[in-house]
């Protein structure tokens, strides 16, 4: 161990000390939002809204959105469409465009992978898009979450220069074994990939589990909204809970209260599951970066 | 068939090589196109849904030089009369042009200046901490805000901010301050998009440059240390310059994209009240586009973007080719 100048011991206890600061600021939002979800009404009329902690926390504001036949329920349902068959179908059309361009002998590789760049760089916008979603009669489903979005070049990118970075000579022992293409990709290409498979798979799972302007401007019905649209609702005091759950309530927790609620609800399954898959995040971010 | 018939002798070879059937090149091609036609097969579905989904829209670009309403339906994409470049003449000379502007590159400028240098301050800070445990938890701490939705920042910066009793308020009235209702008050808002901006984003910033840091040689410090260096003078002297390709990098690229200001973010955060000092390209397309109906005149806005933007962005792949890096393609 080397022994620190008297400089360099301040340096290290100055930094350790605006590294937990920072740490708590990057906490707080979230914790007072959970304290702003847990006052009831009497307690708010009371003392007014902030206090680390509420003296008597309540559960009316989760009770009103989770009660039955709810809303916010049906809407988790629709997000976890989006997610699971969403990724799945991400999945299943990156892998095979991005093994495709990984084919260094292919005959018009080049200009397909140009085809699949120039997207990247320009796009006719937001009002074209949209007349293609009217015009094949996508506006209004639930598809139109999923479809849209199929391949993001990026993640495409990452898996192509994962395929391309696997040995040629498994390829060329494979077809001496009398393997023909399809035996390769799903016998031995694809295992071998699943890390890599995984990883691109959470950055679609987790974006799938935030996206909401898309469900805003393509869909109207109330029913087949995701969670995250409903938030914003809920936030900007324009929704939406049916009428019939809320004839069933006696006191109406206050509408900060509610709006902290659902932060809270639409936040939880991400932070329980980040903490476990961080590091594959960070795994795919460096991928990504070292041979973009 | 005539010609052929009527040449012959050293002329057929000639005849053979450039009409009669496909050159030997060519047959290897084709050859090879067919063994592998699985390939072709295999990213059919991929190919397409490019061709629906982003060529499709990129030839929609045609409602801009026409007059198009959410009525015309395809027919009238088609078959209406062009107008040139009327839209894109009316947006250019249109009083919210200046405005619009300004404020994309204000924000995206205000972000780049604080945001761009924050994550290389933080990464330094956190590659000094040399408690295993406690550099994970900041960094675990700190990647996570990046995984959370606009909404639930937005809400959260809404919490935060509440006039009515948001913790913000309470600490100034704590003060002796009064409440104040942040998130209308044009004075605050660009402030309040940066520091959410940074908030998110700074955390997961650090993750190129940690990576970098850590492919520093450690026998550099080394030397350092015996030659007498302090630790100010090693992060100076080599830790700065050992990632100093990342950073110019990353900065290229940022400037590639200072067009996109945050979409989402400001349109989930703005108000009527903020509109002179938060509208920006984007959430000026999306209110006179799809808000306003005007479907024309909101095309030609993303595509005077679209186009800038792409400038940009070649030109930032073009300059960091040039320095010796490889560009995002």
């Amino acid at each position: 161990m080397v022994k620190l100048s008297r400089g360099e011991r301040i340096f290290e206890i100055v930094n350790y000390i605006a590294l937990i600061l920072l740490s708590v600021a990057f906490i707080l939002p979230l914790f007072t939002v959970l304290s702003t979800s847990l006052i009831g009404e009497a307690e708010y009329a009371r003392r007014g809204l902030f206090f680390l902690w509420p003296e008597q926390p309540v559960l009316a504001a989760y009770e009103l959105l989770l009660s039955g036949g709810s809303i916010v329920l049906n809407a988790y349902l629709i997000t976890l469409f989006r997610v699971i068959v969403g990724t799945f179908l991400n999945l299943a059309f990156t892998t095979t465009l991005a093994y495709v361009l990984a084919r260094r002998n292919l005959p018009g590789r080049t200009i397909l992978t140009i085809f699949v760049f120039i997207p990247m760089v320009f796009s006719g916008g937001l009002i074209p898009s949209f007349i293609l979603m009217d015009t094949i009669g996508l506006l209004n489903s639930v598809w139109a979450m999923v479809i849209p979005g199929l391949i993001s070049v990026w993640n495409m990118l990452i898996m192509r220069n994962f395929f391309m970075a696997l040995p040629q000579e498994l390829e060329e022992a494979a077809i001496v074994d009398g393997a023909g293409p399809l035996t390769i990709l799903t016998r031995i290409v694809l295992p071998l990939s699943m890390p890599a498979i995984a990883t691109i798979g959470l950055f679609y799972a987790v974006a799938h589990w935030n996206a909401w302007f898309d469900a805003a401007i393509y869909i109207k019905d109330l029913r087949k909204l995701p969670v995250q649209v409903i938030l914003r609702g809920i936030l900007q005091q324009a929704v939406m809970l049916e009428p019939e759950t809320l004839t069933n309530i006696q006191v109406m927790p206050p509408s900060a209260s509610l709006q902290a609620a659902m932060v809270v609800i639409s936040t939880v399954p991400i932070l329980c599951v980040y903490p476990f898959l961080q590091k594959y995040f960070v795994k795919g971010a460096l991928i990504g970066s070292v041979k973009g | 068939m005539t010609v052929e018939s009527i040449t012959e002798g050293p002329l057929v070879t000639v005849e053979r090589l450039t009409r009669r059937g496909p050159r030997p090149g060519l047959i290897a091609l084709l050859k090879a196109i067919n063994k592998n036609g699985f390939y072709y097969l295999l990213a059919l579905p991929g190919l397409l849904y490019f061709l629906i989904f982003h060529y499709l829209p990129m030839f929609g670009i045609i409602v801009a030089f026409k007059d198009i309403t959410p009525f015309s339906g395809l027919d009238g994409i088609l078959h209406q009369p062009f107008v040139g470049l009327f839209h894109f003449e009316r947006w250019v000379k249109s009083y919210y042009f200046t405005n619009v502007m300004g404020n994309t590159l204000i924000i995206s400028g205000l972000k780049l200046l604080f945001g761009f240098p924050t994550p290389i301050i933080l990464a330094l800070l956190i590659n000094e901490v040399r408690t295993v445990w406690f550099k994970r938890t900041v960094q675990t701490i700190s990647y996570m805000p990046h995984f959370l939705s606009m909404v639930v920042v937005s809400g959260l910066v809404m919490n935060l901010l509440s006039s009515q009793g948001g913790l913000m308020n309470q600490f100034v009235v704590a003060l002796g301050g009064k409440s104040h209702a942040y998130l209308t008050d044009p004075h605050y808002f660009r402030a309040i998009l940066v520091g959410s901006h940074v908030w998110q984003h700074v955390g997961w910033g650090t993750i190129l440059y940690l990576a970098a840091m850590a492919g520093i040689d450690p026998q550099l410090y080394e030397a350092a240390m015996i030659d007498g260096a302090n630790k100010f003078q090693q992060i100076r002297h080599i830790t700065l310059p050992g990632i100093t390709f990342v950073i110019i990098i990353l900065l290229i690229f940022a400037i590639g994209g200072l067009l996109n200001a945050g979409f989402e973010q400001i349109l989930l955060l703005y108000s009527p009240a903020v509109y002179s000092v938060a509208d920006i390209i984007d959430t000026y397309v999306y209110r006179s586009g799809l808000l306003g109906m005007q479907y024309s005149f909101a095309t030609a806005v993303g595509v005077f973007k679209s186009i800038i933007a792409m400038i940009l962005l070649l030109g930032a792949n073009w300059v960091a080719r040039r320095l010796g890096q490889t560009g995002i393609w």
